[in-house]
């Protein structure tokens, strides 16, 4: 294979109407990546993610997918993508089964391919006892892990999934994981976008960092945290309304958040101590390993999850 | 559209996908046979009420050829036409609309290497079987009563055929313009009002003059004159403006219904 990447942008851009979703980005995701989106509601990852899908078109800049251009060969570029878009649409007028096979069929899978290869995905999934049922009596993250077994119908060589575990418990995320792990193990590119930074720590390798269309950071999630933060954050509480961002100068740097005081420091209890000494005493206090949520917090002034 | 036909590459095995998807939801449950059925049955009865039961105080109609028929003779072939319509209209308004705006379902299938184009193919074929399956049971009922002969009933199916693929085609295309349900309604009303002047139950020459200009140009009407031409085999190169009139029309709604699902899904 050539050193070729799977998702060449150069200056890409969406616009609806004259509101600007996507507003010129650069992006190279190379074969066998684990890549993620970060951002807040509204940053652009879904319009990104639909143009890397090839179901919608750039407004502007240059765009090449598998190194073709999608609007000259969309279907082509399609046949070896598996997309899950952010809301799953899944056939109601089918059953678990048929929705993956009838989805292969559009990929040119015959009739027996098709039956195989949903087998194949439904022990994927975890879903063979219910392979015959109806897609809305299920979970949500049984209907999830269908629309992520559906978008591997046809092995695709890129697969691009829009937030895939957002509104499932714990434990239905750990599974989707796992799963998309293998995935990755099997050298599959993965694109993923999502609010979750532990989620963006295990499953990718590089991410970039969006908001208000634009790209505002790019790394592997330890370089973004070594850049962009601290080795430790402590989390402090007061009880009293009292505004305690003045007495802690010159300790780190400090977020003042509304319901918290977060202190950066090179070492978390050294810098407790010192807010001690200075004869401070918080409500609660969490030393913690610097998260992507704190460079997040550190880029756009917001916290990810809102 | 030829060359729109071949610049979009159509792939048969794509279209037949589209067309299987519609295969497997009607396993999904009985109420789309039950559907299916009274869809069937509405233009009998009106043959049966209308053609046969009216005809009994009409009487025998004099034709602009002068040739002379039973009334249930002219009413048949445009109920015949009606039942074309009909098939073809249910399957691409409703649950074309369905399909598009609700369930998701063209939104599942773009994300595949199916092109817009391919949909509304594969969509028209699908409501073509659905007005195929109600002509032909219509023609074997026109054969058991009488009103034609074997022979005329088998040229006058492919007129059918025809007049789905007219009405199927402007069926998806008023579909994706539709904003809600109740846009249906105002379908609905002029479905109806297509079918009780469009020569169905009386010959246009019969309507007001300039009544008569306006249903010329409504489609039902072709469709109506060419079935019927066809059905009791009244030839003439009128069938032809006809034919030519549901040809442009199915074309011309196939090609705007397929930008409209570019225009509206792919964004
Ligand atoms: N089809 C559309 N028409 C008009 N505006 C749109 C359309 N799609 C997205 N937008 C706007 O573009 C912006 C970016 O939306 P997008 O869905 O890409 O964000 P996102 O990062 O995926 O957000 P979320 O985390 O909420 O999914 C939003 O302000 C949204 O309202
Ligand atoms: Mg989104």
């Amino acid at each position: 294979m050539s050193e070729q990447p799977l998702i060449y942008a150069r200056g890409l851009v969406k616009r609806f109407g004259d509101f600007t979703a996507v507003d010129g980005i650069d992006l190279e995701v190379a074969p066998g990546e684990a890549f993620g989106f970060l951002g807040p509601n509204g940053a652009g990852k879904s319009s990104t993610m639909r143009m890397i899908s090839c179901v919608s078109l750039p407004t502007g800049g240059e765009l090449r997918i598998l190194g073709l251009d999608p609007a000259r060969d969309g279907s082509r570029i399609r046949a070896r993508l598996g997309v899950c878009p952010q809301l799953d649409n899944l056939d109601p007028d089918l059953s678990v089964r048929e929705n993956l096979t009838t989805y292969a069929r559009y990929f040119g899978l015959s009739k027996a391919q098709a039956r195989s290869r949903a087998d194949e995905l439904l022990d994927f999934a975890q879903l063979q006892e219910k392979a015959s049922s109806a897609v809305e009596p299920l979970s949500g993250g049984m209907k999830r892990r269908l629309t992520i077994a559906r978008a591997l119908v046809n092995d695709p060589d890129l697969v691009l999934l829009d937030e895939p575990t957002t509104g499932l418990d714990p434990q239905a995320r750990h599974l989707l994981w796992e799963r998309l792990f293998r995935l990755k193990q099997r050298g599959t590119t993965l694109v993923l976008t999502t609010h979750y930074m532990d989620e963006a720590e295990q499953l990718c390798d590089r991410l970039v960092v969006m908001d208000g269309g634009r790209i505002v950071a790019e790394g592997s999630p330890r370089s973004l945290i070594e850049t962009y933060s601290t080795p430790e954050v402590v989390e402090l509480r007061f009880a009293d309304g009292v505004d305690y961002a003045g007495k802690l100068e010159g300790i780190g740097r400090i977020d003042p958040l509304p319901d918290r005081i977060l202190l950066y420091a090179d070492d978390g209890d050294a810098a407790v101590a010192e807010v001690h000494r200075r004869g401070l005493t918080p409500s609660s206090v969490l030393v913690r390993r610097s998260s992507l949520e704190d460079v997040f917090l550190q880029l756009t002034g917001r916290t990810l999850v809102d | 559209m030829v060359t729109t036909m071949l610049a979009a590459r159509i792939s048969p095995s794509r279209v037949g996908a589209v067309i299987n998807r519609n295969v497997g939801a009607l396993r999904s449950g009985p109420s789309y046979w039950l559907v299916l059925v009274s869809g069937f049955f509405e233009p009998v009865l009106y043959l049966l009420s209308i053609g046969v039961g009216v005809g009994a105080l009409v009487g025998e109609l004099r034709l602009p050829s002068g040739r002379v028929v039973e009334y249930a003779e002219f009413v048949a072939p445009a109920m015949l036409a009606v039942s074309a319509m009909s098939g073809a209209l249910a399957e691409t308004t409703f649950n074309f609309f369905f399909k598009m705006k609700y369930s998701k379902t063209f939104e599942a299938v773009l994300a595949t290497p199916v092109k817009p184009f391919e949909i509304a193919v594969g969509e028209l074929a699908w409501a073509l079987v659905r007005s195929s399956v109600y002509t032909g049971a219509f023609l074997v009922v026109m054969v058991a009563l009488g009103l034609t002969s074997p022979g005329w009933a088998l040229a006058a199916f492919p007129a059918t055929l025809l007049v789905g693929v007219a009405f199927g085609g402007v069926g998806m295309a008023i579909s994706t313009l539709m904003r809600g349900w109740q846009d249906f309604d105002m379908l609905t009303t002029g479905q109806f009002a297509l079918f009780l002047f469009s020569g169905t139950f009386s010959p246009v020459q019969d309507y007001p003059a300039a009544f008569e200009v306006v249903v010329a140009v409504t489609p039902l009407f072709h469709a109506v004159e060419l079935v019927r031409g066809l059905a009791i085999g009244e030839l003439g190169w009128g069938l032809l403006g006809h034919a030519a009139y549901l040809v442009v029309m199915g074309a011309a709604g196939l090609a705007f219904a397929a930008r409209r699902i570019q225009r509206t899904l792919c964004v």
